[in-house]
């Protein structure tokens, strides 16, 4: 990406400034990193209540088949370990896109739209994301310009979004509808990045701004980008290009779960399937894990894990406000991964102790099943 | 009260000068989850890393604005990092240090300067 390029305002860009939002750049967009009441407020908020997000930066991208819904399905297959043959219309699943040497291009939400399909794919990746699909899929891959990607998380969604979107109490965790807001087709997916229940709402960019007011009328808190890591990172959840990128690969990553069980046996034609399958089967060189230091320093990104010697790093760490303590996750050989095996993690050159914990650190509530 | 560049605060108690963080710094740091305190009879010289503040976006370094031995730090920011933020400028001061001359810290900023060299 161009450092040096414009950065590109959200359309919602002009309600952030009025809630008192800071903005700063993140993948080429001018995005709110907190509001005044900052980032631990808006983290304890989305855990107790329910926030809204903008996450307009997240590619959007619709695959619309020339042919047959399967023929896309079966050629989008062609990409990623996810079983997507499987995909029933109205739901929602988390997809890899997989490199030849099966590190992990970019994670994705892949959504069964009955007549076309719905990628949420990360910012930061999008413009590669978009080449390499239509590579394989060619004019069937449409990005998706004037929409706004409105993330509404937390036990209080339900009850705030109910009112403006009658059809939504009904869906399940991964269910993804279309609904009608005042006129304007709402793509809501039950889903999200922080471990809560909520919801992601695609809608128009014109409406986005009468819609969210509706939300923040109902009580519904305003969050930025701080808030969003931090919880993710308490739930578990990896971020591309800092926990999971090109040189790890699927198992590793703890992320096997996104490889098919069709996929390991009739159906393996994915990039690095030679590599993720054998680690399926002989287990990997590393594995991502939770950190709890011990102390009250955070370990943050980058920081060193020793055992008898180097032994990983972390690639993600920081205060977990709701643990009320640091957290963190990384990478170690399987040895070293059991939850409470104890390390040492090199802050400012000295070595802290750290222990390795289950993830999520926090559990997800999720509202699978009947709702 | 003297402010310099870097947003402390230096407060002079006869041979001793108490260093914190400006309201301004604690607001831009955001939420403090640790702060990590020089240990007692670190000689400091002006510009050496004394504290190292992490907030829930970054750490921080806070550098020493003068020359002195540390005779006393805030132990109460061990387990309450957030007086900080709640209270900069009194209750989530810092460090002490011992200084030859307390006339040292008269070529600081006055507040009104420092006021209007953040605004």
């Amino acid at each position: 990406m161009d450092d040096h390029a414009p950065l590109r305002p959200l359309p919602l860009r002009p309600l952030h400034l009025e809630l008192g939002a800071r903005l700063v750049p993140f993948a080429g967009w001018e995005m709110p990193v907190h509001y005044p009441a900052g980032v631990m407020a808006e983290h304890l908020a989305t855990r107790a209540r329910a926030c809204l997000f903008d996450v307009s930066h997240m590619g959007q991208v619709v695959l619309r088949p020339r042919g047959a819904m399967a023929d896309l399905l079966a050629g989008l297959e062609a990409l990623t370990p996810a079983d997507l043959l499987s995909l029933p219309p109205g739901r929602q699943r988390y997809a890899l896109l997989t490199t030849g040497q099966g590190g992990i291009r970019d994670d994705l939400m892949v959504s069964h739209k009955d007549d076309h399909l719905l990628l949420v794919v990360n910012a930061s990746n999008a413009e590669g994301d978009v080449a390499h699909l239509s590579d394989r899929l060619g004019g069937q891959v449409e990005p998706v310009a004037g929409r706004a990607l409105l993330a509404l998380q937390g036990p209080g969604a339900q009850a705030a979004l109910a009112p403006l979107l009658p059809g939504a109490a009904a869906m399940r965790f991964m269910d993804a509808l279309t609904l009608d807001w005042r006129g304007a087709a709402v793509w809501a997916s039950r889903s999200g990045y922080t471990g809560e229940d909520g919801w992601e709402l695609s809608l128009p960019a014109d409406a986005a701004r009468p819609f969210a007011e509706a939300l923040l009328a109902r009580g519904v808190e305003p969050a930025g980008l701080g808030a969003r890591d931090s919880l993710r990172l308490e739930a578990g959840l990896p971020l591309h290009g800092q926990d999971i990128d090109v040189t790890t690969s699927p198992v590793e990553a703890g992320l096997s779960f996104a490889v098919g069980r069709a996929r390991r046996e009739s159906r393996p034609g994915f990039p690095g399937a030679a590599r993720i399958l054998r680690e399926l089967r002989d287990g990997p060189a590393r594995l991502r894990v939770g950190l709890r230091p011990e102390g009250r320093a955070p370990m943050r990104a980058g920081t060193a894990l020793l055992a008898d010697g180097p032994a990983g790093a972390v690639t993600s760490g920081g205060f977990g406000p709701s643990v009320g303590a640091p957290v963190a996750m990384g990478y170690l050989p399987p040895a070293l991964a059991a939850a409470g095996t104890a390390l040492w993690g090199e802050v400012r050159g000295k070595p802290l102790p750290v222990v390795v914990a289950p993830l999520p650190f926090v559990p997800h509530a999720y509202r699978r099943g009947t709702p | 009260m003297k402010f310099t560049e870097d947003h402390e605060w230096l407060r002079v108690e006869d041979d001793v000068v108490v260093i914190g963080i400006t309201d301004h710094a604690a607001k831009e740091l955001g939420d403090i989850v640790f702060v990590e305190l020089p240990p007692v009879e670190t000689q400091l010289a002006k510009g050496d890393e004394a504290v190292v503040i992490e907030s829930v976006k970054a750490a921080s370094d806070i550098l020493a604005p003068v020359d002195g031995e540390v005779v006393e730090v805030n132990a109460a920011l061990a387990d309450k990092p957030g007086l900080v933020n709640a209270d900069p400028q009194g209750a989530g001061w810092m460090f002490k240090v011992k200084v030859d001359d307390p006339s040292v810290v008269d070529a600081f900023m006055d507040e009104d300067e420092y006021l209007e060299s953040i605004a």
